[in-house]
């Protein structure tokens, strides 16, 4: 049998951070004791009408337009029609065929469309699985009810659970850096369901998807995809077929169970939602929100990786990291003439170590560590004027105090030591005298055993000799 | 205090500031006359009385009002004439009562209706049918059947109701007095309990057209609360045109053809040449898609009524019935309980209509023959001012008629919904008597003059010059001695 490959779409939902719901003027909130956060709107008395919250629609174009998608003129509001307590309209407010944005990109996934929409009641089953089969009844909490959605849905590009799991990472990162959702799976912020089928490499076609639900974690979207996955290869596999189907994901048990499915049992006859009028974004709220748009991750690891020649790992870190990012750029702009790389490594790779070390919170923009100081510290290293391990010694002492990097060197005698004096080269002698059976084995051919010699000098210096013509000294002796 | 009780809105307020009797006399003279209700006119009366109901804010046109019981009013029962909101108080008031109550109007009572609106004879409300004043044995029209009765039967000044389809302006014809329908947008629809949202539309019944002019001032303005409201640009003033010279009248042929009583047509042709002594000219208009108005409007009304009608479940307020089940019995029976034969009608067509396979050749259809209609009329409006027909093909007809046929009923609004579906503004105004076909005592019989859209100030310019011209004056009582 060919061998099978993944197919992967998502669909996200995103809850904006606005002040109040999506058609009333209620307030958001999370965790408040139930049902406080309730008007006629919301709770759907009869005569009450719907109003657009404009914060939701701006946050929505801000999203559109960092998904590089293109803005409807007039998009359309529909009501999808279903009978549910989560409900208490019996139809919830969304977009249908004209969605506010579509067809955009991140990254090399295709985004399919995004649209707004209101979030449902949260339903509460009351019993041991939490679940509602089996419970004793069903609550239900309307605070959450009408809270403005951006559904995200994407072509189904992705090959892979971790490809998918890491897109989505990079999802998040860029709809928090726009500011406009707390993005937080535990509590529901950011919802994540996956589309998921398998066919053989090379078809164009595509299987039949069954639909995974209840990730509430990355691991556990890539966790929960993989067992679909798996189960689809298998089944296939034993000459079965993949029934259309939506499983809830057990991140305890790692299990799959089918979930009833509004789509199977209900038909949500669409119509246009004739409470509202189509939503035309005006030309002043399209540039407003363009203008909002900070540097995204996608365009930031392009730009790193391309012009700074940055690794893409460390490109990686600093795009999901704005405030680091920042703060790397400061400082390669006061390192006059040291390379990107260099730098980056530096503020990812040192200064991030040694900010651990001492236990600093907040980062590189909150330490003592200044972007001009580092910067200076660099040049010395870069200049060798002192070694990489003094460096590592002065940037702890930055951490800690602050301060000027050359008057540490100073204070601290770190300068590197200099072969011209001849002192070095008598350090290094003695070394070698004091590892007779080290110079054996590498004369041998154990080049290895040359760290013990370096080790030694180094010792000796107090890390102020320079690794690079340790090794020549000694080379030359050898 | 009859004398005050035959003084039209305008007429007491000019009787006010001669100081012939204060707002206070005139507001218990009326809260006296409301609590003699027999006509099952009042679904909820306001039995504080005038004292409760005093007059705090000295305003002009502050004369107590009818309310139909499809507008929440805060801490008072409405029920839509339905039994599924039996019990109901609302937390809020709906903008249009509330900008009365500002202005100063105290309420007299809610009025009767057709459940949720749906209906032309009032025959289908939870709460027994209304008897039209001028004969009992027949209907005041619907759906806002109370509202009319009320201010055609002295039980009140004047009522605001709403008309989806013609709610308004048939049940104003069969009363004898003045209907408007506004246009779609020009009142605020927050708190008006929904039947068909892009159709409903707020506006006044009272027994002149100045009067209806009073009122509509009161009532229009862009309503934050409502999306689709915008107000009447530039607001609305007593009409005062004494003729109809330099106007354009034009007659639909295609709904002049159809099947109209004699009594109705006579008085409608002699209302025609009532207006071309005022000055007017009548010509022929072609509409020629207003005759499928009838078919699209019953798709396209049931079709938002199935989806704003399925937020009434029993959970949250109003009537629950079969609470011991589980969820979807308690559903079923609260639904099938609580709702009337009619309403579940619709709500069956309407469901089917918007179903997956059959939207595109119902309601999709339906969509298009509206904007054909819109502009069949945008069309004619190019040639005339306005356009007129009789407002129902017949006058009021007899209690148990046609509810067996519902096709029948629904023909009664024949010249009115495609109005309606136009979005444009429509009143029926009185334009004489005529004997009902099978025989009885003689009914009032409605004109109806349509407008371009927010064109309403020229509406009740002409409106009131041809209403002078008519000099309508029978009350009901008149005729049968």
């Amino acid at each position: 049998m060919a061998e099978l490959e993944a197919v992967i779409g998502l669909e996200i939902h995103v809850q904006l951070a606005t002040r109040t719901k999506m058609f009333c003027g209620c307030e958001l909130s999370f965790g408040d004791e139930p049902n406080v956060h309730t008007c006629p709107i919301c709770l759907a008395h009869p005569g009450v009408l719907p109003v657009p919250n404009e914060q939701a629609i701006r946050y929505a174009l801000q999203i559109g337009l960092a998904l590089g998608c293109e803005i409807a003129p007039h998009s359309i509001f529909h009501r999808k029609n279903y009978f549910y307590p989560d409900s208490p309209k019996a139809y919830q407010i969304s977009q249908y065929d004209i969605p506010i944005a579509s067809n955009g990109k991140l990254g090399e996934i295709r985004i399919h469309r995004a649209h707004l929409e209101e979030d449902a009641a949260k339903m509460i089953h009351v019993g041991e699985s939490g679940r509602i089969h089996g419970s004793g009844a069903s609550l239900v909490d309307f605070n959450r009810g009408g809270t403005p959605l951006v559904e995200i849905v994407t072509e189904p590009d992705l090959r892979g659970a971790a490809e998918a799991a890491a897109w989505a990472r990079l999802l998040r990162e860029t709809v928090r850096q726009l500011g406009v959702s707390d993005v937080n799976m535990e509590e529901g912020s950011l919802r994540v369901d996956g589309n998921i089928s398998v066919r053989p490499v090379g078809s164009e076609e595509l299987g039949t998807k069954t639909e995974l639900k209840n990730m509430n974690s990355f691991r556990f979207l890539e966790r929960g995809i993989e067992a679909e996955l798996a189960r689809q290869r298998e089944l296939i596999a034993a000459g079965g077929t993949v029934e259309q189907e939506t499983l809830h994901f057990d991140s305890a048990s790692g299990s799959l169970t089918p979930l009833r499915s509004k789509e199977e049992a209900h038909d949500y006859r669409y119509f246009p939602e004739p409470d509202l009028v189509p939503l035309a974004p005006s030309e002043e709220m399209l540039r407003e929100a363009r203008e909002a748009l900070p540097e995204l991750p996608a365009a930031r690891i392009e730009r790193y990786q391309s012009e700074l020649g940055l690794a893409g790992d460390v490109a990686l870190t600093l795009a999901t990291d704005p405030e680091t990012a920042g703060y790397f750029e400061n400082t390669l702009a006061a390192a006059d003439g040291a390379e990107g790389k260099v730098v980056a490594n530096w503020v990812t790779g040192e200064l991030a170590a040694a900010l651990r070390q001492a236990d600093v919170e907040g980062g590189a923009t909150a330490s003592k560590v200044t972007p001009e100081s580092l910067a200076a510290l660099i040049a010395l290293v870069q200049e060798k004027k002192i070694s990489h391990g003094s460096g590592k010694t002065v940037l702890a002492s930055l951490v800690t105090e602050g301060g000027d990097p050359a008057a540490i060197v100073e204070r601290e005698g770190l300068a590197q030591m200099s072969s011209d004096s001849g002192e070095l080269e008598a350090i290094v002698e003695k070394a070698m005298a004091d590892n007779a059976d080290a110079v054996e084995k590498i004369r041998e051919g154990n080049q290895k055993a040359i760290g013990a010699i370096v080790g030694a000098v180094m010792r000796e210096t107090k890390g102020r000799a320079d690794g690079g013509e340790v090794n020549r000294l000694i080379q030359e002796r050898l | 205090m009859a004398d005050i009780l035959d003084l039209t809105v305008l007429e007491a307020h000019n009787a006010k500031m001669a100081g012939e009797f204060s707002s206070q006399e005139h507001a218990d003279a009326w809260f006296e006359a409301a609590s003699s209700d027999e006509l099952n006119a009042y679904l909820w009366q306001n039995d504080r009385g005038a004292e409760a109901a005093a007059i705090e804010v000295e305003q002009d046109w502050n004369a107590p009002i009818a309310v139909k019981d499809i507008f929440c009013t805060e801490g008072v029962p409405t029920t839509a004439a339905s039994r599924i909101l039996e019990g109901y108080r609302p937390p809020y008031t709906a903008t249009a009562v509330r900008q009365l109550i500002e202005a100063g109007l105290p309420i007299l009572g809610k009025t009767n209706m057709d459940e949720f609106a749906m209906g032309s004879s009032n025959e289908n409300s939870a709460y027994g049918p209304v008897l039209n004043p001028w004969d009992r044995e027949r209907v005041p029209g619907g759906s806002s059947g109370g509202s009319a009765a009320v201010v055609a039967g002295g039980l009140a000044p004047w009522a605001i109701g709403t008309d989806t389809g013609g709610s308004i302006r048939q049940p104003a014809a069969f009363c004898g007095i003045v209907g408007l329908k506004p246009t779609y947008g020009a009142i605020s629809r927050y708190g008006m309990i929904a039947f068909a949202s892009s159709l409903d539309q707020c506006g006044p019944l009272t027994r002149t057209v100045s009067d209806a002019a009073l009122l509509l001032a009161m009532l229009q303005g862009r309503d934050p609360l409502d999306s689709t409201s915008v107000g009447i640009e530039g607001g609305v003033s007593l009409p005062d045109r004494e003729d109809l010279s330099g106007l354009r009248f034009g007659v639909p042929a295609e709904l002049a053809r159809d099947a109209v009583d004699a009594g109705v047509r006579e008085v409608f042709e002699a209302t025609l040449r009532k207006i071309e002594e005022l000055g007017g000219e009548i010509t022929e208009v072609s509409l020629p898609n207003a005759e499928h108005g009838i078919s699209a409007y019953y798709v396209i009304a049931p079709a938002e009524a199935s989806s704003n009608l399925a937020r009434y479940d029993g959970v949250r307020y109003g009537m629950r019935d079969g609470g011991d089940g589980d969820l979807i019995e308690m559903y079923e029976t609260t639904r099938s309980e609580g709702f009337g034969a009619e309403v579940k009608r619709r709500i069956m067509l309407g469901t089917y209509a918007l179903s997956s396979g059959y939207y595109d050749a119902y309601y999709g259809q339906a969509q298009k023959v509206r904007t054909r209609i819109a502009q069949d009329f945008s069309g004619a409006f190019a040639d005339v001012d306005f356009v007129v027909t009789p407002t129902a093909p017949s006058v009021a007809f007899k209690l148990g008629e046609k509810t067996a046929d519902p096709l029948a009923m629904y023909l009664n609004d024949f010249f009115t919904v495609p109005m309606s579906l136009a979005g444009i503004p429509a009143i029926s105004i009185p334009a004489g008597l005529a004997e009902p076909e099978g025989g009885g005592p003689q009914m009032p019989v409605g004109f109806q003059i349509a407008a371009p859209a927010f064109a309403e100030q020229r509406l009740l310019d002409a409106a009131y010059a041809l209403e002078q011209g008519i000099g309508f004056d029978a009350r009901p009582g008149d005729a049968n001695g």
